[in-house]
């Protein structure tokens, strides 16, 4: 006899995410993921000036901000074959890393580890053994037996108290559970002390772009300039502001995320081979080193890999209107030639039609429809997007750096590669890809000071910015990856305006419903023989679904409230 | 005793701080409320007899850049009171449950705080379609707001989102995002607009509820006056270039790495209030202008329609130099009520009813919090 279990809200997102699972003898048979809310970015930036749309889709999200707004400019430089300044591509490059380095310890500890750690059961811990064990994986100097005592003297405290606050009603005492009290009591620790990191980290976005979250952009390069004669600019204060912080950063990544991430997975390591859902991985790539018009200079490669076989990485169009489609089979949307065709994004027609049950309800129609996420697939393959597939792509596309420190976190893991396909490997990917990052944006800051050095201070090309030097129609692609996945915006511009915008994100990929075929997206079909060993306490479905880092605002289409067709664009 | 039966001393004690901690979080409190010093006594009784408030803080249509900007709050002894000294029994971002156990807890406070808690509210609320467009468990948000606010003390609409609709709220505005002032009616509803708004800011305004028991000296679009009553081009650092006729003319010429005004190339300082040139963002670090882009206008209502960002304002009629901030509202063809009155309710007396109407929306100066029914 199988049992429904709902989830809504899941919490420890970005966004409105509702799943629907079966239960059958302790383990997952059945899942539904569902986008439960919607905005229509899309339908509000048509029209509007493209040099402007950046700062409309930068607020799709405000947890991975920037990541949309790159994507847009990107597009329209693409759309206007608009070339940027070397330093340009530095600045974004250098966000891009602050954005990732921030956000995956944020979700690292924020949004994840209470699906492994247990917060009362620190109570129980000796703060000198845990004193001993912090010291024996990193040299991070907050591991003293006195400042473990002093922590775990407030936490009871705070749990004396009898009110919770954000832990309340938490999974604790849960058997799924395993790490010693020690364990915990070091990772509670580390919660508050990367807390207190992320908003530094976060410091580089407000000198580049003022603030931080949601900085800004520019199309045709950056908005700051360089004087370092000058107060008023970006000058040798800001730059060494900027490298002390990447310094920092560098130094939580490696002495508290990774030791951390570690420690934890060598007690999960069962997690290596649950969760692994679909075999097939998808990645745009990113970090330009030469520009981005030349995807062979990416320290993230590029590319598809099917059925998990790493011999070979499938090229990557998002122009060919083949490849890339999204279909609504499943999702409350209509489009004129029926439910079994697939739309390339430069056609894409998005028309709303809810069909679910009025609320309040208490299930969706599962059998019908049941999301405001629409089903991307490349060439019709449901795949994979994150950190997983970024790391696989590169490592099965020969990247050195990926594949040393991918190869290196197995073996301290004594973990087979096949252990990458998984809830843990995703969650380990992460942070593998979070060191790499670490490392990279100080070779950004480098190049850049460099650059300036040699007297190039240009972060903005002026050549293509005014309107009337613009071709009728033009259309463009921006291609990038998110934290988590690949994320790609595609805009048509004519007379001056935005003709057509579309997005396909990340989380679309990821937790979409299943497709005409009958095919699951990754959420759905990682959840499949997960255990669960009490369905009213289901924690174990929190770890695969948080291992993906769910972020569902963004993943919402647009629509005609009058359900007519608002547009649709002939291929040309 | 129960935690929630604590004043902010006492719970500051159980958890390790030292009165010399509390003495100098009060004053930092002081000084960020701007009062003087002979008046920090004030605080201290204050902190030392009020009671901690639990807390509900809701998500609907949003993109969470106000809780990731509350996080963002650069001071750790206020972080940390905020994570624990108020009780955030409700915030699924944060919060370790999900699904029933997350309702549960919400449920819980609603009862066990009947018309004592704060409700924190980030997003707009989707009216059209009978709200199918945000559900969370099953239920429309508009429902839910209803469902909450009823025992609520107080609200704080945080950001641009909850105060006036946001980005969902621009034209054509599809699913008809409602902020929530239009929605909640006889409960005092604090707006801190912005998008999101500056971290330092949200904390303070917390901490002015905590300290005092008391709503902050609102404006008449119910907006703390502290943080709101400025207008960035008359708080900005580049506002000698302006005066003295020198602007950018484009991104990253000469006058651009001198740090000239960025008026010609869009900026909204004109006609925004927001305390970005005081405040500024991030610990301090820097505020849009200071980085080379013009200011947007994020916290003014519907700012993604006052026309182009990097068109400047000139281009639009009847601005000088001279024209205060009436006039450019008016200037822009802003043709909601709201958008007017932001710029008319400084001055224009002669619109007294539309300002009625929006005072009884909000709360007045310093009024202290009322029970229900008092």
């Amino acid at each position: 006899m199988a049992e429904r279990i709902v989830i809504d809200p899941v919490t420890r997102i970005e966004g409105h995410l509702r799943l629907e699972i079966e239960v059958r003898n302790g383990k997952v048979v059945d899942a539904y993921s569902a986008g439960t809310m919607v905005r229509g970015i899309e339908l509000i930036v048509k029209d509007r000036d493209p040099r402007d749309v950046w700062a409309f889709v930068e607020r799709v999200c405000g947890v991975c901000t920037t990541v949309h707004a790159l994507a847009s400019v990107r597009a329209v430089e693409d759309a206007l074959d608009y070339q940027i300044p070397p330093n340009a591509d530095l600045i974004r490059n250098i966000m891009f890393c602050t954005q990732y380095m921030q956000d995956h310890v944020v979700h690292f500890y924020h949004l994840h580890a209470l699906d492994w750690v247990d917060v009362v059961s620190a109570l129980k811990a000796d703060p000198a053994e845990t004193a001993r064990l912090a010291q024996s994986i990193s040299s991070w100097p907050k591991s003293s037996v006195g400042h473990f005592r002093d922590l775990q003297k407030r936490l009871k405290g705070f749990v004396d108290s009898g009110q919770l606050g954000i832990f309340s009603k938490g999974y604790w005492g849960h058997k799924a559970y395993h790490l010693p009290p020690e364990a915990n009591l070091m990772a509670v620790s580390h919660y508050l002390d990367a807390l207190e990191w992320q908003k530094e980290v976060v410091r580089i976005h407000a000198v580049f772009g003022g603030k931080n979250p949601h900085p800004n952009y520019l199309v045709g390069g950056v908005p700051c300039s360089f004087n370092i004669e000058e107060s008023n600019a970006i000058n040798a204060e800001r730059l060494a502001l900027v490298k002390h912080l990447l310094d920092e950063a560098h130094t939580f990544v490696e002495q508290v995320y990774l030791p951390d991430l570690m420690a934890i997975a060598s007690f999960y390591k069962e997690w290596g081979a649950i969760g692994g859902g679909l075999e097939n991985y998808l990645a745009y790539g990113d970090l330009p080193t030469n520009q981005f018009t030349d995807p062979s200079s990416f320290k993230f490669p590029r590319g598809v890999i099917l059925n998990r076989d790493l011999s070979k990485v499938y090229e990557v169009d998002g122009k060919d209107p083949e490849q890339i489609k999204e279909f609504i089979s499943r999702s409350w949307y209509e489009y004129l030639e029926g439910d079994e065709v697939g739309k390339h994004p430069w056609n894409g027609v998005t028309n709303l039609a809810y069909s679910g049950p009025k609320p309040p309800y208490e299930h969706l129609k599962v059998e019908e429809k049941y999301s405001w996420l629409k089903t991307p697939r490349w060439k019709g393959f449901p795949v994979e997007v994150g950190p997983l597939s970024r790391m696989l792509v590169g490592y099965a596309a020969g990247q050195e750096e990926i594949k040393e420190t991918v190869g290196a976190a197995l073996r301290d893991l004594n973990v087979p590669v096949t252990a990458l396909f998984s809830t843990l490997g995703r969650t380990a990917a992460r942070g593998i890809e979070t060191r790499l990052v670490s490392r990279w944006s100080l070779e950004f800051y480098n190049q850049l000071v460099s650059n300036i050095r040699n007297g190039d201070t240009r972060t903005f090309n002026d050549a293509k910015w005014d309107p009337d030097l613009w071709p009728e129609t033009a259309k463009g692609v921006g291609l990038s990856e998110a934290p988590r996945g690949a994320l790609a915006h595609w805009i048509v511009i004519k007379n001056k305006k935005t003709e057509n915008y579309q997005m396909v994100v990340p989380s679309t990929w990821n937790a979409s419903p299943r497709d005409s075929k009958g095919q699951m997206s990754a959420y759905e079909s990682s959840l499949i023989g997960t255990p669960v060993a009490d369905p009213l306490n289901p924690l174990e479905v929190l770890r695969t679904i948080h291992s993906f880092d769910p972020c569902l605002a963004c993943a919402v289409h647009l629509y005609d409230e009058k359900g007519s067709y608002i547009h649709q664009i002939g291929t040309w | 005793m129960n935690n929630k039966d604590k004043t902010l001393w006492e719970d500051m004690q159980s958890r390790g701080y030292s009165r010399r901690d509390f003495l100098k979080f009060c004053a930092w409190v002081g000084a960020f409320i701007g009062i003087e010093s002979t008046g920090i006594g004030k605080v201290v009784h204050a902190m030392e007899t009020q009671k901690r408030p639990a807390v509900i803080w809701m998500h609907f249509q949003e993109c969470t850049c106000c809780s990731e900007s509350f996080l963002r709050s650069s001071h750790p002894i206020v972080a940390d009171m905020l994570l624990n000294t108020i009780s955030l029994d409700y915030s699924e971002t944060l919060m370790a449950a999900s699904g029933h156990q997350a309702e549960a807890a919400l449920q819980e406070t609603i009862k066990a705080n009947n018309g004592n808690y704060l409700l924190l509210i980030e997003g707009s609320v989707p009216t059209k379609e009978n709200g199918v467009y945000c559900c969370i468990g099953g239920k429309t948000a508009g429902s839910i707001l209803e469902e909450v606010a009823g025992g609520a003390k107080a609200i704080i609409a945080w950001g641009s989102c909850a105060s006036n609709g946001c980005v969902q709220g621009a034209y054509p505005n599809p699913t008809g995002a409602t902020p929530i002032h239009e929605l909640i009616h006889g409960k005092p509803i604090i707006k801190v607009p912005g998008c999101p708004p500056i971290g330092e800011v949200m904390a303070g305004i917390i901490v002015h509820l905590m300290a005092f028991g008391s709503i902050p000296h609102l404006d008449g679009l119910g907006r703390p006056m502290a943080f709101y009553s400025r207008r960035v081009h008359d708080t900005c650092y580049r506002r000698p270039n302006y005066d003295a006729g020198l602007f950018v003319e484009q991104f990253d010429d000469e006058n651009a790495r001198k740090g000239y005004c960025l008026y010609k190339v869009g900026c909204r300082g004109p006609v925004t209030y927001n305390a970005c040139g005081v405040t500024r963002w991030n610990d301090g670090t820097s505020f849009p202008i200071q980085s080379g882009h013009g200011c947007i206008g994020c916290s003014e209502a519907n700012f993604w329609d006052h026309g182009p960002f990097y068109q400047h304002l000139a281009s639009f009629p009847g601005f000088g130099i001279e024209t205060n901030a009436d006039t450019i509202g008016l200037g822009l063809g802003i043709a909601t009520g709201a958008g007017i009155l932001t710029h008319a309710v400084v001055t224009n007396v002669a619109k007294k009813k539309v300002i009625r109407k929006h005072i009884d929306e909000s709360v007045r100066e310093d009024e202290p919090i009322k029970e229900e029914g008092e």
